[in-house]
């Protein structure tokens, strides 16, 4: 069978697995829609949040990002992890103890205002809508690569199926796919792991594989991996080279991010008991712990296959997947000393970014682009670093069932988040905005209606954000942690562990670190990009870090405020002594 | 023990965690991770193991060691209210 046939098989196979999911898991009450009956083991809610947090960026970017930035990708995969240490210690058990549906729905109860509650509403769609539009974009280039369908047919087919499991089953039928998409992305991330490390090191574990020596050599991988980066002009692969505050601020923008986005949090409403929740974020790390301690030996062994595969090798010569990544964009080269060989070394091989193809070939067959060409280094190649994870497989010629199984792996990881945010903001919408605030007459079936109805329309607009991508992405994804880290995370924290803070407290905080954090970021990432340099940046953060600080300006606010005004009422102190007990 | 005494003891027990989470990744993954590169395990220099393997798996060990521990704290509370029941 072909590759593109068995891509096919792999894929409508687990298409199939997943309404069928969804048809056996309906939800038939608001329970079982915002958090599956409060019945979920701990165990299968482990690994459905671990599907809901490893998006389509984790599966098909990551590595990618590792391999590229070497011992300082450590940003990354402290940072996505460390946070579940703080959602485990300091939040999932009291909001589980809570009881109540949505993260809002906390903030409102809390601090007694519906002001409040709209203000987390608000940043709450921010940061998932943000989080959306990146996962599409992975639905899209896995569907134009592996499938050869228009981007467009792809997102609309991965709009459907979500549909299909989102609005007829809810949190039920979610937490019940994700499992399954847990198992189907995880096999399909250390399958060619394992492949990629038995072939360069012969060690079988790509933990211990990429520490491991060459086969038949003496030589460590990354002692040779140092060398191969030195001699192309990089750093050594295994030595850091950011500023340590800045390093230090943006793995903690990312952990306090991670434990305060809405889609992770409400992952711990859904088991039946308060040590459950304790228990279900400890193996919801393991289970991401699997996939990100993989990642980066993928990173070292992609990097020195790529680096070995084409450096200096006769274009008309090189490898099938260059070409078909060149193809579809992704990788150009421009022969800059017109010697017919790839030349990969440190720099931009041309100006503006993105390749910009003219549509017409070059004399060697390459496709020839309008950007300027750089005249300071000699690099050819523009290559994108998303493509790592997908073109390894075909870069180590592995078999091409491998290759359809990377491909139903990378659509599983992004489908599965982009179920889990598209039902926090249909939640947060029918429960917090309707019910709670402007039509509190609505009976539950209504409810349940409206909460359909608002996740219908919240997979229309991620869908068009697939068709229609904004150019911004990239950018605003450390606006979603930012914001994360510096409203909703301090927001909850602050109200279990300081009985004293009042709601205007709580709003002033919010607010001063949605205000905070947002104009340090637009500033350098919008308004005056030419300007975001260490030399500029408030004490060396880089709008990445930012939202760190921005947590800070919310607690200061908050207490501050709340000292200044009255004290919660008698119930509300009540309410947070009953959460704070199992 | 009573409600505030098991508050306490959550309150001790998370300053104690939150220390060594601090330690492993800010310790041992950044600002360590320079000098600790000196030393090797296998091929792998002693700091970039840390910042790319070593602290995921002290995260897990964390939280394990937390739900062993509040089980405990809770198995003496609820112990507590049934005596004076």
């Amino acid at each position: 069978m072909s590759a593109q046939a068995l891509t096919y098989l792999f894929v409508g196979l687990s298409f199939m697995l997943y309404i069928s999911i969804a048809i056996w898991s309906r939800a038939e009450s608001t329970n079982d829609f915002y958090v599956a009956g409060k019945g979920v083991n701990p165990v299968a809610n482990g690994m459905a949040t671990a599907a809901d947090w490893m998006s389509a960026s984790s599966f098909i970017s990551m590595a990618g990002l590792i391999s590229f930035l070497g011992k300082d990708g450590a940003v990354y995969l402290m940072g996505w992890t460390g946070g579940y240490v703080l959602l485990a210690l300091l939040l999932a058990p009291y909001l589980r103890k809570f009881g109540q549906y949505t993260v809002p729905d906390f903030i409102g109860t809390r601090y007694y205002s519906k002001t409040a509650r709209l203000v987390a509403v608000l940043c709450l769609i921010f940061i998932s809508f943000t989080y959306v539009a990146g996962q599409m974009r992975g639905v899209g280039i896995v569907f134009s690569r592996f499938l050869e369908v228009e981007i467009n047919i792809g997102v609309i087919i991965g709009m459907i199926v979500v549909f299909f499991y989102a609005v007829l089953g809810g949190m039920k039928g979610i937490t019940y796919t994700q499992v399954a998409q847990y198992c189907v992305m995880i096999f399909a991330y250390l399958v060619p792991a394992i492949f990629i490390s038995i072939l360069i090191t012969g060690n079988p574990v790509p933990q211990l594989g990429f520490g491991d020596t060459l086969v038949n050599s003496s030589t460590y991988l990354l002692d040779k991996l140092d060398q191969l980066s030195i001699d192309l002009g990089f750093n050594a692969y295994t030595e850091s080279t950011k500023s340590n505050i800045d390093i230090f601020c943006i793995t903690a923008a990312l952990m306090f991010g991670t434990a305060g986005l809405p889609h992770v949090i409400v992952r711990f409403f859904t088991v039946p008991k308060v040590s459950d929740a304790r228990k279900s974020a400890g193996y919801a790390l393991i289970c991401i712990a699997i996939l990100y301690t993989t990642a980066p030996a993928v990173a070292a062994f992609s990097r020195v296959n790529f680096i070995e595969s084409i450096q200096e090798k006769s274009y008309l010569d090189s490898p099938d997947w260059f070409k078909n990544w060149e193809n579809i964009g992704l990788i150009a080269w421009k022969d800059k000393n017109e010697d017919g060989l790839i030349n990969y070394s440190v720099g931009k091989a041309f100006e503006e970014g993105r390749p910009d193809f003219l549509g017409s070939r070059g004399s060697q067959g390459e496709r020839e682009i309008k950007n300027p060409i750089t005249k300071d280094n000699d690099n050819e190649v523009y290559i994108d670093q998303d493509i790592m994870v997908l073109a390894n497989p075909e870069i180590a010629k592995l078999p091409a069932w491998v290759m359809a199984l990377v491909a139903a792996g990378g659509l599983a990881a992004a489908l599965s988040t982009a179920a889990g945010l598209l039902l926090v903001i249909s939640s947060s919408i029918s429960h917090d905005l309707l019910k709670k605030t402007f039509m509190p007459k609505i009976n539950e079936k209504q409810e349940l209606f409206y909460a359909r109805c608002s996740a219908a329309i919240a997979i229309f607009i991620a869908g068009l954000f697939g068709i229609y991508p904004p150019g911004f992405v990239a950018q605003v994804v450390a606006f979603a942690f930012g914001l994360a880290a510096s409203t909703i995370f301090p927001a909850i924290f602050l109200g279990i562990f300081f009985k004293r803070l009042n709601k205007e407290g709580a709003i002033f905080g919010m607010l001063g670190g949605l205000l905070f954090t947002s104009s340090y970021i637009i500033f350098f990432k919008f308004i005056s990009p030419e300007l975001n340099n260490p030399e500029n940046w408030l004490f060396g953060i880089s709008p990445e870090g930012i939202g760190f600080l921005g947590m800070f300006v919310n607690f200061m606010m908050a207490v501050f405020v709340s000292a200044l005004t009255a004290k919660p009422p008698i119930e509300v102190e009540q309410m947070v002594d009953k959460i704070r007990l199992p | 023990m009573t409600d505030k005494e098991y508050w306490k003891a959550n309150i001790r027990l998370l300053i104690i965690l939150l220390s060594i989470w601090l330690m492993i990744w800010f310790g041992f993954g950044i600002i360590l991770s320079d000098f600790l590169d000196q030393f090797s395990i296998g091929g792998f220099k002693l700091g970039f193991w840390f910042a790319q393997q070593g602290s995921i798996y002290g995260f897990v060990i964390l939280i394990f060691v937390y739900v062993f521990a509040m089980n405990r704290i809770e198995k003496k509370l609820k112990d507590n209210k049934e005596d004076k029941n």
